[in-house]
């Protein structure tokens, strides 16, 4: 047995036998070091506070900053929580989905005409989406202020309408809440919206087009199920800030069209009630998550996420 | 009913360049047509025109009786088998095929697909979807995707132009067969003379958005009727000529000071200025110690190149001239093919001989009508 092995050694090549290791599998820590900034960074200013404010969610609601508080795991604090502010939760998800799917019939022909149709002027529009961004989020929220306001022109334009009442206002209603909304994140329905379209190889359209689909038909078989990626990727990045979003509910309405943004904002800023804002902020998350998942299966691209 | 599909007049025009220039041709129902042609000749902007992908700028296009010009790409009873295939990769293969089918309302589908994967020697693949498949596999799709609709005309828009040889040699059977089997006139635009010969009834070869010629492919390749046709579906050795006189059916010829016959049927000008054609397979060679055929015509030359290439030997000669000439010999007997530097004398049967007009203005060149005008043969 030992001369076999012996004898099989001393046939082959003394080195060449061995073939050298491949290179893919020398560099295999390399996307590890390409992961590690960015997973630092997650760790350190997500995961961390994330667990954190998990904590500080199941202190005893009796505490306050200069005694300090003592962790009870007081579950009863997202009872309180949900008891006291459901209205708020449930009006973040309306506001939040009636501007997501504004967005949407707003942005898509947008993206399908800047997408399939512009020619030369394509990166002119594009950067007309992207310009708002130039301008500060608060500015262009307060401008909506204006445009909206009792004294502005449309405002009394509705007014000059018959069958208006005099009274009628914009400023502090939820329409006035969910065109900010609107506004604000239309940009991050388009360009998803815009990528997945500009994809679109237009010789499946004339593919359709030449199998009996009438233009709407090409539209629904073709186009549509081919730009769900951007119009999943859109929504996603349309609702969640915005059902987070409490600055047009501050500025464009009332304490009645207030979002669980401008609770957790008041818990944790002005009544200065830690648990209770911890807790709401877990229950937007676990609000969102809900949707989303919901959302996604339906719309059947699990690979999406 | 016959439902032959007509091009009248047809011109299509993009700004100033003019792509189809007032094109007519009838392909008649059931027969299987090839639009030949370099690219930029025109011959996809026809079939985009026939599939109603893009407008006339003028002309009119009819199938059977009715004129077609204006309508819609999904109300015209053509489907189009793309060079891409543009299955669509969101659907399945059943789903792809049934595409055209449940546009028009047809409810029981899977019987079609069956029958069409059948055809297409796919059997079993409705579940799978388009990028799992070969491209091969991807163009029989396409394929049956476009015919499970029975259209009055199918176009085939250089369908095999993306498969490597093999498969292209095989599919292009396939196609033959399937075309056989299933009756449907077929328009089959291709840059591939082999591909158009091998296929098609009848050949169209284009050139600047015009037909310069069209018959069946014997026709075409044995009696050309242009330089360019001659030269574009496969070769042939063009001369300067002038018509010296008649002798019973013969043509009798004069070029660079030698004397040769052509006949009379062989000739598509009579008189005066002309090209004395031959291809390069119907040329021998002799030693100039062998006798040649006394009544064969004859070209002195030294050979400039020989390229073996296993089942013939291709030669290059030089002539007195200065210009080239090239023969093919069959390796059919035993013997070293010979080597450049040998004086010859390439001589072929009269009747191999074609005539072509040569007008007036043009020269003795006949680089322009060199071969592989694309560029593209190995």
């Amino acid at each position: 047995m030992t001369a076999l092995i012996g004898a099989a050694a001393g046939t082959g090549p003394p080195t060449g036998a061995e073939p050298p290791p491949p290179g893919p599998r020398r560099r295999r820590w390399i996307p590890y070091l390409l992961l590690l900034p960015g997973g630092v960074w997650l760790l350190l200013f997500f995961v961390v506070p994330l667990v954190q404010l998990a904590g500080t969610s199941l202190y005893d609601r009796a505490g306050s900053l200069e005694l300090g508080y003592s962790q009870t795991f007081a579950f009863g604090n997202f009872v309180d929580a949900i008891t006291a502010y459901w209205p708020q939760l449930l009006r973040s998800a309306v506001y939040a989905g009636i501007a997501t799917v504004i967005c949407l019939v707003l942005g898509y022909p947008l993206a399908y005409a800047i997408a399939q149709k512009s020619g030369r002027w394509r990166n002119l529009l594009l950067v007309c989406v992207i310009a708002p961004f130039f301008t500060t989020f608060l500015v262009r929220t307060l401008a909506w202020k204006a445009i909206l306001s009792d004294n502005g022109s449309v405002a009394g334009f509705f007014r000059s309408l018959p069958f208006v009442p005099d009274d009628f206002r914009l400023l502090a209603t939820p329409v006035a809440v969910v065109c900010g909304l609107v506004y604000n994140f239309l940009p991050f329905m388009v360009l998803p919206l815009y990528a997945s379209l500009e994809r679109l190889d237009g010789r499946l359209l004339e593919a359709s087009r030449d199998l009996y689909a009438t233009p709407s038909a090409t539209f629904r078989k073709v186009t549509l199920p081919l730009s769900m990626p951007g119009v999943v990727a859109g929504t996603l990045l349309t609702f969640i800030p915005a059902a987070g979003d409490f600055i047009n509910a501050e500025l464009l309405g009332t304490p009645n069209e207030y979002m669980i943004g401008n609770v957790i904002d008041s818990a944790f800023l002005v009544r200065l009630d830690y648990p209770q804002a911890a807790a709401l902020s877990f229950l937007l998350m676990a609000t969102i998550l809900v949707m989303v998942f919901t959302y996604v299966r339906r719309a059947g691209t699990d690979e999406v996420v | 009913m016959s439902t032959d599909l007509v091009l009248e007049n047809v011109t299509k025009r993009f700004g100033a360049m003019t792509a189809v220039d007032d094109l007519s041709v009838t392909v008649p129902q059931g027969s299987f047509f090839a639009l030949l042609g370099a690219s930029g000749c025109g011959k996809t902007t026809t079939l985009r025109m026939v599939a109603g992908l893009e407008d006339l700028t003028s002309g009119s296009i009819r199938l059977g009786d009715e004129d077609i010009t204006g309508l819609r790409p999904y109300r015209r009873p053509v489907n189009t088998v793309f060079q891409s295939y543009a299955l669509f990769p969101h659907l399945d293969i059943g789903d792809n095929i049934a595409f055209g089918l449940r546009r028009r309302g047809v409810r029981d589908v899977a019987k079609k697909i069956g029958e069409m994967l059948d055809l297409v020697q796919l059997a079993g693949f409705e579940k799978r979807k388009p990028v799992q498949l070969s491209g091969g596999q991807q163009q029989r799709i396409a394929l049956a995707r476009a015919l499970v609709n029975e259209p009055q005309v199918l176009l085939l828009d250089e369908p095999l132009g993306a498969l490597d040889l093999k498969l292209r040699r095989q599919m292009q059977i396939e196609l033959k067969r399937i075309q056989t089997e299933v009756g449907i006139t077929f328009l089959h635009v291709t840059h591939d003379q082999d591909e158009a010969m091998w296929m098609a009834d009848t050949v169209a070869v284009m050139n600047n958005g015009r037909i310069e010629q069209l018959g069946p492919p014997t026709e075409i390749y044995e009696f050309p009727r242009s330089p360019f046709v001659s030269n574009f579906l496969g070769q042939s050795n063009l001369f300067a000529a002038e018509v010296a006189g008649h002798s019973g059916d013969d043509l009798e010829l004069t070029a660079h000071g030698a004397r040769f016959a052509a006949p009379a049927a062989r000739a598509h000008s009579t008189d005066g200025r002309v090209w004395l054609g031959v291809r390069p397979e119907k040329v021998r060679l002799a030693l100039p110690g062998e006798d040649a055929p006394a009544n064969h015509n004859q070209v002195r030359g030294v050979l400039t190149d020989t390229c073996y290439a296993g089942v013939s030997t291709e030669y290059l000669l030089k002539t007195p001239w200065g210009q080239e000439m090239s023969v093919f010999s069959a390796n059919a007997a035993a013997g070293e093919p010979l080597s450049p530097g040998t004086e010859v004398v390439a001589h072929w049967y009269p009747p191999h001989s074609f005539v072509l007009d040569r007008p007036a203005g043009t020269g003795d060149e006949v680089s322009q009508y060199a071969a592989d005008p694309l560029g593209v043969a190995p």
